[in-house]
């Protein structure tokens, strides 16, 4: 992050600091370090300039060359898809606290869910192997800066693509998951509607398009300020006082409310209202600066949905590649010895290959962790393909 | 002659054995890092901003925050700016931090004196209350607090207490007065009871110097400060009430003491008090033993002795140090957001995420809190010459 060039730098000044300090004092130590001749018997004579202490050479041993020898640093921001690739593993900035899109399993080391296969995904593309993976969880408040500070490599976080967020954090991969924010109340209460939640105390996290969607929500509602909020920077601070009936409800992406409901007590007490307040397109984000990297991301998500739109599963993938006759699949994965997409990418030309292998298309990750079958059950909705009416549409692989 | 020979020794001295001039050149070139290590500090932001394509400006503090705070001193609400959203978390910063200062130096004296008591479970019970918080960490204490304060019963099943209060999770619900027109006149009255009783006091003095019975000036003097303002109210009824009322969800009117509120203040009161109750131990014992064999001597009782003797000496030790605990408490009211309190930092935190503007924000609140803290050593350091023995 800092510039190496400062470093030579500050020590010069150091070294020059603290000649200039002995030279300051030169009857405490005599004899002490590298003063300029100042031997009290051989006064030079008067007139004559005396080496100024500036020039006195460093005392330090073995001090880097000085600035203007340094080689010029690496380019200015650095190319992060050859930053990961000597590093040899990804760093991908998650969630960690949502069953279904990243969660430390139980008992175990293993990291689950939808956002984290997307993040095995990019590291099998990068280096064929979807383990070369560093899990870094993160706040809502802390992945902004993680992603502007280049902390992580990619942020695969169920995080909102906004125009803001487009400016100031970094690139937005094609969407992953469209999400809408949706409210979580007791089935006590017995409310459908935000109509009915006037006065009501609804918990939320800190740092999230959420705080910013419930007030419009709340006075399209008409109850302009005619509610409390109690808000926390923690997840599971978050829903342990919604659960504890401090808050009447709580708020957030109706997949991250589904999700936290299988954690909770009770399930069967909680109950999603039937409303959605906002659009909620969650995907993977870049840091700025690299185009390159940030095609890999992209085109990582694109050929999930590209293989489930041309039945590639993880099952079938080494079958389709040396049996389908299909162009559009040859191409893909890179059957075809003419076609050069992934080394166009600066990847390997069947780096397709080794993504749907490690975790399948788009449809059967969806499935594994937050379909109808899993412990969230959600229904594809405006996740299925746009062959069946859906949102999810990968550009051509051409 | 004299002079010459003066001046002839001195240019004998040369320049770089001179050490007035070394003195100069060494203070220079010091500056002169200070000043350069700043630039490169600098340098190494912008260019690193630059990199990451992030411009810095405050100008978003006239935008719309959008976002909501839980409470706020002043009204607020979500059409209002980021300004006034990071004003209205100040103002709570402030608000949490003078309470706390106020409370916690209370208990902090109390803890201090109860530790050198010579009842042994009154110093026992002080000691273990002082170790216990001083060597747990104040975020753990105030998680804990503000999960037990959850643990107070559901708003439907509330402990009514009269008032009428209402205890429950959501919070403490009091009655909250409303001044009526009556009020102004009210206040008038209660400041005449005042004077007459301070100018009662101030005869029964003069009396008691000249000898004379005093007895009954003093009773005129309570009787006034009593029952001027005690009538004036029956009369005048300046006070309404504002009463919680329990609607659907929850009390609605009346003031709240808020669970993030209270976990917060009771956290920090209890944690800065420890410490205080050192920094009021060490004083107190560095009150040199024959100033209090001296004051029992002459007869003094233990409360005189403490009030009198002790604690004006010993004022003098404690003073800066209790400064350094004041500003702890006042920064380590950061911590609220993990109990849902919306201080200064939190909402800076919710600003910084909204705009982008990580490194303008934390400056801006690095600016507020420094700002803060040397006010307050302000204050106590102009407290702290007062107290001070005046040397001649």
């Amino acid at each position: 992050m800092a510039r190496p060039a400062i470093y030579p730098v500050v020590l010069v000044v150091l070294a020059l600091m603290l000649a200039a300090c002995e030279a300051e004092t030169p009857t405490a130590s005599p004899g002490a370090g590298e003063s300029p001749p100042l031997v009290a018997d051989t006064p030079p004579p008067v007139g004559d300039t005396p080496p100024p202490v500036g020039e006195t050479p460093p005392p330090v041993g073995d001090t880097p060359p000085p600035v203007g020898d340094t080689p010029p640093p690496v380019a200015p921001g650095g190319s992060i898809l050859a930053e990961v690739q000597s590093r040899g593993r990804l760093i991908c900035g998650v969630n960690g606290g949502q069953p279904g899109f990243s969660f430390l399993q139980e008992g175990t080391t293993d990291w689950s869910g939808f956002d984290v296969d997307y993040c095995r995904a990019v590291s099998a593309a990068l280096f064929g192997d979807p383990e070369a993976v560093e899990f870094r969880p993160l706040t809502t408040d802390d992945r902004g800066p993680a992603l502007q500070t280049r902390e992580i490599d990619v942020l695969i976080r169920n995080t909102t693509w906004t125009v803001t967020r487009d400016a100031q954090w970094g690139l937005f991969a094609p969407t992953t998951f469209y999400d809408g924010q949706g409210m979580m109340v007791r089935s006590e209460v017995g409310a459908t509607s935000l109509e009915e939640l006037g006065g009501a105390t609804v918990c939320m996290q800190s740092g999230t398009t959420t705080e910013l969607n419930l007030a419009d929500a709340m006075n399209v509602a008409g109850h302009e300020g005619n509610y409390e909020t109690q808000i926390f920077d923690n997840i599971d601070e978050t829903y342990n006082t919604y659960e504890t009936g401090a808050c009447d409800a709580v708020t957030s992406d109706r997949s991250q409310l589904t999700a936290r409901r299988t954690l909770m007590a009770n399930p069967a007490d909680h109950v999603l209202l039937d409303i959605v307040m906002s659009k909620e397109p969650l995907g993977p984000a870049v840091p700025f600066g690299d185009e390159r990297w940030f095609n890999i991301v992209k085109w990582t998500v694109l050929v999930t949905i590209e293989a489930e739109e041309y039945g590639i599963t993880q099952a079938n993938v080494t079958e389709m590649r040396d049996t389908s006759e299909d162009p559009v699949v040859q191409r893909l994965l890179g059957a075809d010895p003419e076609q050069q997409q992934g080394t166009l990418l600066g990847l390997r030309n069947d780096w397709v290959v080794d993504v749907i292998s490690a975790v399948g298309n788009y449809g059967e990750m969806f499935e594994r962790h937050v379909g109808p079958n899993s412990a969230l059950g959600l229904d594809r909705g405006l996740n299925r393909l746009w062959t069946d009416g859906g949102l999810i549409y990968a550009a051509p692989y051409r | 002659m004299k002079a010459v020979s003066a001046t002839q020794r001195h240019a004998a001295v040369p320049p770089w054995r001179d050490i007035r001039v070394l003195r100069i050149v060494g203070q220079v070139v010091v500056v002169g890092v200070v000043l350069l290590v700043g630039y490169l500090l600098w340098e190494n932001l912008t260019g690193n901003m630059t990199r990451a394509r992030l411009t810095f400006s405050l100008d978003f503090m006239r935008a719309t925050a959008g976002f909501d705070i839980s409470q706020t001193v002043i009204p607020y609400s979500t059409r209002d700016t980021y300004g006034h959203a990071f004003l209205a978390g100040l103002l709570n910063t402030l608000m949490v931090s003078a309470v706390g200062i106020v409370l916690a130096t209370v208990l902090g004296f109390v803890t201090g004196v109860a530790r050198l008591s010579s009842n042994w479970l009154v110093n026992r019970l002080a000691a273990g209350y002082v170790e216990i918080m001083r060597n747990t960490p104040l975020l753990v204490q105030l998680v804990l607090i503000f999960a037990l304060l959850l643990q107070l019963p559901a708003v439907a099943n509330s402990i009514t207490l009269p008032g009428p209060i209402y205890l429950n999770q959501r919070g403490l619900f009091l009655p909250r007065p409303l001044a009526e027109p009556t009020f102004t006149a009210w206040v008038v009255l209660v400041v005449i009871g005042v004077v007459v009783a301070i100018v009662s006091r101030r005869i029964s003095v003069r009396r008691r110097e000249a000898g004379l019975p005093t007895r009954a000036i003093g009773r005129i003097g309570l009787l006034a400060m009593l029952a001027i303002p005690i009538g004036g109210w029956i009369v005048l009824s300046p006070l309404q009430f504002d009463l919680p009322v329990q609607q659907r969800f929850n009390f609605v009117g009346g003031v709240v003491l808020s669970p993030s509120f209270a976990a917060l203040l009771f956290g920090l009161v209890i944690y800065t008090a420890a410490f205080i109750g050192e920094v009021v131990r060490g004083g107190i014992q560095a009150v040199r033993r024959g100033q209090l064999e001296a004051a029992y001597a002459i007869g003094l009782t233990p409360g005189q002795t403490l009030r009198l003797i002790v604690l004006p000496q010993a004022l003098r030790i404690i003073v800066p140090p209790l400064t350094s605990q004041y500003l702890n408490l006042t920064k380590n009211s950061s911590l609220a957001i993990a109990v849902g309190y919306s201080d200064v930092f939190a909402v800076s935190r919710t600003m910084a995420n909204q705009t982008g503007q990580s490194v303008a924000v934390i400056l801006l609140v690095m600016g507020t809190y420094l700002t803060l803290s040397l006010a307050t050593s302000l204050a106590m350091n102009v407290y702290n010459r007062r107290v001070q023995v005046l040397e001649r």
